[in-house]
């Protein structure tokens, strides 16, 4: 009795612990639709199913380039990038074999050795010669080998609340033109609505780039130099200059408001909220604004920032799509194909971009919010032309943005460790907006030592 | 019959192959990411290609980077706060509570509830009553009472104590249904005795309750301590380490290394720090509280 009962516990045992050993084991044969299909790519950013119109169209257009190209299969994925898991899925082998992800992470990505290097599959696409070269430059390294494929562009802006512009007596269709005025406006608003005038991004590095990019409308830069022989420029005039502009607009004027921990989501939500007044962030965020926050159209302005003192620009930002590092040659073919297919063609040929379009409008996503030339001027305006009668956002309201932002120089993010810089300001923007006696230079004078250390360390 | 056989016989074997289980999924999930975590401190790594060996360069990184000390500040702050605030006020609810003798099972859930919210949610509603401005829903109550607007997490000074004031609402929960088992359990003879001899509610606490717990006090001490040590959810979306690094913590600083700037290294050196610094702490606290246990 006791041996047979031991012999059923070590059979039990035995299955559990195969059964086990079975569950930890890898998964390398994924489905495949197509069965004999030679390759397979996964690709990332199909829309949810809560979007159908545009998951639709997304799938669709896989349907085309499998009908185009027999010997891909692709397998679309509603992966999203999130820096905080990237890296996780890059090691753990779940990375889809295309994946699009912002302009800012692109240097850290080339530096860290993340990226496959499409140079050769880049340059064989008909426009390769085209690209804008300052939008270029953020896929490439010092030698110029290509990392990934700029989809999609955009310049900071300033945006504001026309209603709140209203309120406070101003012309809605007349916002300011000068940091003088910002400020000035800034305080009418806080004054008639008791919220912020002027609210800044501070949380999540995004404090550090937003600092950036006011230091750039004024004409200075965050890193000097190229290659291993950068060093750090924060402690710059027109740094300080901005933070003396936030100084005085928080504690002589008191005009914005009483949160100043905000993260992009954060300000977006208070934004839409109308809480805010005006607030700095890509060009592009209206989309987000419209998706995730609900705001109501009427009540949005875009204009360019102001740019004053010799060598100001404005930073640029965008999407690039990159390829996994840890695929073959072939599927890197393959991937950089499905790039030209999906993401390239709505640039450069008429058909696709209506297609692309349409699927937009009819799932009410916001379609029209301005861009800038991944190519050249004449191209953004032609693809813009083609699609022009589908536009769905409040075009006229943006149109100060639309109108000068061309004229204004890109300047792209600080070449070496921008994150990790950024990181550093967001302490000094927090800084200068919660403590009243805040030493603008000791606290330049510290970042720039610290950014410095880290440059040396890298 | 051989020892291996006698080994079968009595059951080793089917002993070892039923924990199998459990030990292929503690080893695979546990103790060897854990592993790997001490191997990768020694490495630089993208993830991608082949780690190269750098000796101690991260403990060095890490220990030289500004931050680190200012990561250990406010963890030990928090820390601190959290046990100055958070240690006494669940004994006393549950002393409280003990003592009713109606509604104890509604107090309990309300003690309770707290932490059935999940954190994110709460943490995120926190932030969103720590709005700074007086219309903000602390501001307005504190407003009735004629006091405020309050920066709360706005501030340098203000940001850690709020982080903490949160953390033991949603925290206390736990802690208070442990003591109440615990009480439960304590003889009552000892209290009729007490009665006896006189002593009033206070020194029978004093006397009977607290010598009783102190066994679970010694052992919720240290969970604490190891726990509040290890902070990061409230920081993290609570501030982000902020207003100018205040709450910036340690394990927020390791979530930066890691994942805001790739250096996995610097974060695993910096984990095992801490590993070891907690490993050394519970050490020597139990041998200094040996003789006060009761187990």
């Amino acid at each position: 009795m006791r041996s047979t009962r031991t012999g059923v516990g070590v059979v039990t045992a035995l299955a559990v612990a195969l059964g086990l050993l079975a569950a930890c084991g890898d998964d390398d044969e994924k489905s495949d639709g197509n069965g004999d299909a030679a390759i397979t790519i996964s690709v990332s950013n199909l829309p949810p199913e809560t979007e159908a119109g545009a998951r639709d169209a997304f799938l669709q257009r896989v349907d085309e380039f499998e009908a185009a190209n027999p010997d891909i299969n692709v397998e679309p994925d509603e992966w999203e990038w999130e820096a905080s898991t990237f890296a996780a899925q890059l090691a753990g082998g779940t990375l889809p074999t295309t994946f699009e992800f912002p302009f800012t992470d692109g240097h850290a990505l080339i530096e860290r050795g993340q990226l496959a290097d499409i140079t050769t599959e880049v340059e064989g696409l008909p426009y390769a010669a085209d690209f804008n070269p300052s939008v270029i430059k953020v896929v490439q390294d010092d030698a110029g080998a290509i990392y990934g494929v700029p989809s999609a562009a955009y310049g900071m802006g300033l945006h504001y609340n026309r209603a709140m512009f209203e309120q406070a007596g101003l012309d809605p269709d007349d916002p300011p033109t000068t940091w003088d005025e910002v400020r000035q406006d800034a305080k009418a608003i806080a004054d008639a609505t008791g919220q912020a005038g002027y609210a800044e991004l501070s949380q999540d590095n995004t404090g550090g780039w937003v600092l950036t990019t006011l230091t750039y409308a004024l004409g200075g830069r965050m890193e000097d130099g190229s290659g291993d022989n950068v060093t750090a420029t924060v402690n710059n005039p027109e740094t300080k200059k901005a933070l003396e502009m936030l100084k005085a607009m928080r504690w002589e004027d008191n005009s914005m408001g009483a949160n100043f921990l905000f993260d992009w989501g954060g300000i977006n939500q208070a934004f839409a909220a109308g809480q805010i007044g005006m607030y700095i962030s890509g060009s592009d965020v209206y989309n987000s604004l419209v998706t995730e926050n609900n705001i109501t159209a009427d009540d949005y302005g875009l204009t360019v920032l102001p740019l004053e003192g010799s060598d100001s620009g404005v930073l640029g930002g965008g999407t690039i799509v990159g390829v996994n590092p840890n695929v073959s040659d072939e599927e890197r073919a393959a991937a950089v194909k499905w790039i030209d297919h999906f993401y390239m063609s709505k640039l450069t040929d008429k058909t696709a971009a209506l297609a692309d379009a349409e699927a937009l409008a009819e799932s009410d996503a916001p379609l029209g919010t301005p861009t800038l030339p991944i190519f050249d001027e004449q191209r953004l305006a032609e693809s813009d032309a083609w699609v022009a009668d589908l536009v769905n956002v409040p075009l006229e309201q943006m149109m100060s943005f639309k109108n000068s932002i061309l004229d204004q120089e890109l300047v792209a993010e600080p070449p070496v460790m921008a994150q990790e810089l950024y990181a550093e300001l967001d302490t000094v923007v927090q800084a200068v907006l919660t403590d009243r006696n805040a030493d603008i230079d000791a606290l330049l004078e510290t970042a720039n030592d610290n950014v410095e250390s880290l440059l040396d360390a890298n | 019959m051989g020892a291996a056989t006698r080994w079968v016989r009595r059951g080793g074997l089917s002993t070892l192959l039923m924990s199998l289980p459990l030990l292929l999924t503690f080893g695979y999930f546990a103790w060897f990411p854990i592993g790997r975590a001490i191997v990768m401190s020694f490495q630089k790594t993208n993830l991608v290609a082949d780690p190269t060996w750098v000796g101690l360069d991260n403990f060095t990184f890490v220990l030289g980077d500004p931050r680190f000390w200012t990561s250990v500040r406010n963890t030990t702050y928090f820390t601190v706060l959290a046990l100055l605030f958070g240690y006494p006020v669940p004994l006393a609810l549950a002393v409280l509570m003990s003592e009713l003798r109606r509604a104890k099972g509604l107090f309990s859930m309300l003690a309770y509830l707290p932490v059935v919210v999940p954190p994110v949610v709460a943490v995120l509603l926190w932030r969103v009553f720590y709005d700074a401005s007086s219309t903000g829903v602390f501001n307005t109550m504190l407003g009735w009472l004629g006091l405020g607007p309050y920066p709360w997490i706005q501030s340098r000074s203000w940001a850690m104590p709020s982080l903490v004031l949160q953390a033991t609402w949603a925290n206390a929960g736990t802690t208070v249904i442990i003591y109440l088992a615990a009480l439960s359990g304590l003889p009552a003879d000892l209290y009729d005795a007490a009665e006896v001899d006189g002593a009033g509610v206070w020194r029978k606490i004093w006397h009977v309750t607290l010598p009783q717990l102190r066994g679970i006090l010694l052992i919720t001490l240290i969970v604490q301590v190891i726990a509040t040590f290890q902070v990061f959810t409230e920081p993290y979306l609570m501030t982000d380490g902020g207003p100018q690094n205040s709450t910036t913590t340690i394990l927020l600083q390791i979530y930066n290394y890691a994942f805001r700037f790739g250096n996995y290294g610097a974060a695993t050196a910096l984990s095992v720090l801490l590993a070891l610094f907690l490993a050394v702490l519970s050490a020597v606290y139990f041998r200094v509280t040996r003789s006060w246990s009761t187990t």
